[in-house]
């Protein structure tokens, strides 16, 4: 401190000392380092709580994973074989209506489809076939067509597989294959 | 270690300039606005004014009258203006205060007092209004330059409002030979009225029982 004044104690209204005034007045300090005091007490409650909060979020997500239904999935037709031309993509969805999915006919016998969102931050993935690719506009994620890997950007993991089966000239969705690498 | 500086108020020798009211706006600390009050002591009788800052009282009544625990004291004393996220414009302190220090700021919801320059102040320097006071009414600086300087008064920091004493970092300069040890406000309140206030006799009940028998 340069040429400033001392410590000036603090007074209270009654002109009781510190100790004897009620634990509110000690509670709410007057002056700031008193305010910005931080005992150790109040660090551990912190510590405690917080850590609690998370470890209790982490078993919350562990048995709801438990809980999912882990059964095959009911088979859906997409599409006829003949309408679907080699190059072409149809758009289907599947297990149920909240997920959309690409079915792209890359030759004359091979057939892939994939859940549309992307691993990253679930934007649609758009098909871009002359480069073998399905790019993710939001923040220019790459996968490529004939495995669903991620090859550049953000995503890490591949994008969810549909299995497919052609029964009687019709394809269908038969399950859905979650992947992390 | 350098001098001890201590801020000395002596409304005797304010000539009501204006000056400290515009030198305030400039603190850093400030915003811009002018935390002194320049008031006529007795309007319409005298031309004298009294400046009026921050007196740091050692229990501020602004800060125990908060609701919003927004007004703090550094540890060297200074109460500072309310925290802008706590502060919930309420102004209870600017009714508290018994020297009326807090403006109320309703265009920033936010109670702003004088903090006496504490950017300048905390490092040795000037607060902007004894800065710039021509007369030396508002001063700073050393116990030993204001006894040179006013050989005839000394300072007071201890104040009586009523049933509340408060103990002042800010000092008021007195006559030496005052004998008091404390500036008791009520004191001023037992002048004789104007020649011009008209006494309605209301409380008076003898007067109103004469009346009612006319």
């Amino acid at each position: 401190m340069s040429g400033v004044e001392g410590e000036s104690p603090r007074s209270f209204p009654d002109g009781r000392p510190e100790e004897e005034q009620p634990a509110w007045i000690r509670d709410f300090p007057t002056d700031i380092p008193d305010d910005d005091y931080v005992a150790r007490r109040e660090f551990t409650k912190f510590l405690v709580l917080t850590s609690g909060g998370f470890a209790a979020g982490q078993c919350w997500i562990g048995l709801k994973s438990l809980g999912e239904e882990t059964g095959p999935l009911p088979p859906k037709e997409i599409a006829p074989l003949d309408e679907v031309p080699v190059g072409g993509v149809v758009e289907f969805r599947y297990p149920n209506d909240d997920v959309p999915c690409l079915l792209i006919r890359l030759a004359e016998d091979r057939l892939v489809a994939y859940a549309q969102q992307c691993t990253h931050l679930s934007c649609a993935v758009v098909p871009d076939l002359d480069q073998g690719l399905l790019r993710c506009p939001c923040h220019h994620g790459y996968f490529e067509v004939d495995e669903g890997r991620a090859v550049a950007g953000p995503p890490r993991r591949p994008l969810p597989r549909i299995t497919l089966e052609v029964r009687d000239g019709t394809i269908h969705a038969t399950g859905l294959e979650r992947r992390t690498t | 270690m350098p001098p001890i500086k201590e801020f000395f108020v002596d409304p005797n020798r304010c000539i009501g300039c204006q000056a400290c009211v515009h030198a305030c706006s400039e603190c850093d600390t400030h915003k811009g606005q002018s935390m002194i009050h320049l008031d006529y002591v007795d309007p319409g009788r005298s031309t004298q004014t009294a400046p009026t800052i921050c007196m740091h009282c050692d229990s501020p009544t602004c800060a125990d009258v908060c609701p919003a625990d927004a007004i703090k004291r550094t540890d060297d004393g200074r109460v500072m203006t309310a925290r802008k996220p706590r502060c919930i414009a309420c102004s209870n302190c600017v009714l508290a205060c018994p020297f009326g220090v807090p403006k109320m700021m309703t265009e920033l919801d936010l109670m702003m007092k004088c903090d006496m320059c504490y950017d300048r102040s905390s490092t040795g320097r000037t607060p902007m209004c004894a800065a710039v006071c021509p007369s030396g009414a508002l001063f700073y600086g050393t116990r030993e330059e204001i006894e040179r300087r006013r050989p005839n008064s000394r300072p007071v920091n201890q104040f009586q409002f009523g049933g509340q004493k408060i103990t002042t970092l800010v000092k008021m300069m007195v006559p030496r030979e005052a004998t008091i040890d404390r500036i008791d406000a009520t004191d001023a309140m037992h002048d004789r009225p104007p020649a011009d206030l008209v006494l309605l006799n209301i409380f008076d009940d003898e007067i109103s029982e004469t009346e009612r028998e006319s």
